[in-house]
């Protein structure tokens, strides 16, 4: 018999993801998916859906979901862990959901140090709604409601999510990561791991932000999409990690 | 039973944590602020009870969202403005059939508004308030026993039709104080929560907690059934009471905190030879409109009269139960202004004198 090499984790359902060409929430379903199976959490993992192009995570990922309105995310997964501690909660959001709609949500999360694990996918727009400014939009970066590109003194510049939760005294591990090539992608799997780890051992808030595409609402091909997160976005929110309490 | 002299908000407390309310996430806003004050005192004393100041509104009715998917009960509490903040977790709530109590102990509006009693939430609590299709159940005791026993109840009506519960006070009732007791109210069978995100511990294929239905006809089909849901709570649930009706020449239509000086009223009136009736409202939603048709087939009834502390909002569903077979008048005081016996008393003469 031929020795299994590369399969689908457990906790993904078979439900076949409908984002784009080229669009990087398909590697970090995975990502998130592989470890809970690593830590063996699937079955007393709850999710929250986001509101934006996530919004169906709750068909993706095999264990039991919560759909959330937009934004409030952290605060349905604050009554989910109160109610049930000792399960594995997260959330899965992108940046209009959590640097826009739901700042406060994540903020107060944060604040609280409440116990639960915050996946982050940052692509600089919002995708679902057809590719409107976002509070994470480049300066500079057309989209259709910056139509001729994100002018800061009418918008501000882009909010760093992560290296602003970083100064809160109460959150536990803040890292950004990115998954625009192999090296980073593995990366970002140690880094999502670790929030979930983190939370298996009560050690409180941890979020992962990844910088992710969106090829179509960028009107770039998927390969000119992962270098545009290497040369244009990275340079605006550097990975690493901002904040780990048990260093 | 033993009676104790509570004041309506911390009676309210008290007896959702009788029916078993262990969560309660909230907001501060006067004039219900005893409310939480009561459950942060309370509940951390009880095995896994927990208290929690959210930072908004918003959050607290989505920290309620996600606790009652897990299976708990909870309650949030909140008065008028606060209510409308929370409107868009209720419409989530109500979407995802999901049990919650929602307390809302109104203060006078639009806007801002003021701090003093009113019933001007009518149209928000029972016509919707939030966005889509949708009802809650909302109960509007009267008397501070009743605000114990109701909110009892709502806990397990939420549970038995997987819908949420508005308790509807205003700021008389939740400052007031009246002597209690907290009899529970006969135990219904209540469904299993086998719907509830906990975590699927391999025995069983995941739970969903949804309101999504990218499908027009899945969502239709979904509207529809929790509709159906809505003749069985009608049937069932619909409470009201009536006070000196039989041989009244005016009914007067009040509910809440007008009801009680209603009551004052009627014997006013009767000093004055006018027979007046009263018809309550316990649940607004689902409201009886069949005993106010009834009455207006009466022949002794003459016309009918509803009081209420606002502009006028149940009087549409009044002249709804009436349909036209009788003249329907209506009196409110507004902006927080409580209504006195004389008020609503000349307004019944003048009625009278018409007639």
């Amino acid at each position: 018999m031929m020795k299994v090499v590369f399969d689908k984790p457990k906790a993904l359902s078979d439900t076949p993801f409908h984002y784009c060409p080229g669009c990087t929430h398909g590697i970090i379903h995975r990502l998130v998916a592989e470890a809970m199976d690593e830590l063996n959490i699937k079955d007393k993992a709850i999710g929250v859906a986001p509101v934006g192009c996530s919004v169906f995570a709750y068909k993706y990922f095999n264990c039991d979901m919560h759909e959330a309105a937009h934004g409030r995310a952290p605060a349905v997964a604050t009554g989910i862990k109160r109610v049930l501690p000792d399960n594995i909660v997260f959330t899965y959001q992108g940046d209009g959901d959590l640097a826009s709609i739901g700042t406060a949500e994540i903020v107060h999360a944060a604040a609280r140090n409440e116990n639960i694990t915050v996946i982050f996918v940052n692509n600089a727009i919002y995708g679902m709604t057809g590719g409107q400014m976002a509070p994470t939009t480049l300066i500079g970066q057309k989209t259709t409601t910056s139509p001729y590109g994100r002018d800061p003194k009418m918008t501000g510049l882009p909010i760093k999510m992560s290296e602003m939760l970083a100064t809160l005294d109460s959150t536990y591990y803040i890292e950004r990561v990115s998954v625009h090539d192999v090296k980073h992608i593995k990366q970002a799997k140690k880094a999502i791991k670790k929030a979930f780890e983190n939370q298996v051992e009560n050690k409180g808030f941890s979020l992962v932000e990844v910088l992710s595409t969106c090829p179509t609402n960028w009107g770039l091909s998927p390969a000119e999409s992962l270098d545009w997160v290497k040369d244009s976005m990275i340079p605006v929110y550097p990975l690493g990690v901002m904040k780990d309490s048990d260093e | 039973m033993e009676k104790v002299l509570m004041k309506g908000n911390e009676a309210i407390a008290e007896a959702a944590i009788q029916a078993g309310c262990k969560y309660f996430f909230g907001y501060p806003i006067t004039p219900q602020n005893e409310i939480p004050a009561y459950m942060a005192k309370k509940l951390p004393k009880i095995d896994g009870g927990v208290f929690l100041q959210a930072e908004s509104e918003v959050s607290a009715i989505n920290m309620v969202y996600g606790a009652a998917g897990a299976g708990a009960r909870v309650m949030t509490s909140s008065s008028s403005p606060g209510i409308s903040l929370k409107q868009e977790g209720i419409s989530y709530i109500a979407g995802a059939a999901l049990p919650c109590v929602i307390v809302n102990i109104v203060r006078g509006g639009p806007g801002l508004g003021g701090i003093q009693p009113a019933q001007s939430d009518y149209f928000q609590s029972v016509k919707g308030g939030g966005h889509g299709d949708y009802h809650l159940i909302v109960y509007a005791p009267s008397t501070l026993q009743e605000m114990v026993s109701l909110t009892m109840e709502a806990f397990d009506i939420a549970d038995l039709y997987r819908n949420p519960v508005m308790v509807l006070g205003d700021g008389m009732l939740g400052q007031m104080m009246e002597p209690v007791s907290f009899e529970k109210p006969p135990a219904r069978e209540l469904p299993e929560k086998d719907w509830s995100t906990t975590g699927c511990d391999g025995s069983r294929k995941p739970n969903v907690i949804n309101s999504l239905y990218i499908d027009p006809e899945e969502l239709e089909i979904e509207v529809n059934k929790t509709y159906k849901k809505y003749e069985v709570i009608k049937e069932n649930e619909t409470r009201y009471e009536t006070y000196n009706c039989e041989d009244a020449d005016i009914i007067v239509a009040a509910y809440g905190t007008t009801a009680r000086i209603v009551k004052s009223v009627i014997d006013m009136a009767k000093e004055k030879g006018v027979k007046v009736g009263l018809i309550r409202p316990i649940t607004i939603w689902p409201f009886p409109y069949a005993p106010v048709e009834a009455y207006a087939d009466k022949d002794h009834v003459k016309a009918f009269l509803t009081v209420e502390m606002s502009m006028g909002q149940m009087v549409e569903d009044i002249r709804l139960g009436v349909k036209n077979k009788k003249p329907v008048h209506f009196y409110g005081r507004t902006g927080g202004m409580v209504p006195t016996p004389d008020d609503i008393l000349s307004e019944i003469l003048k009625i009278v004198e018409e007639a």
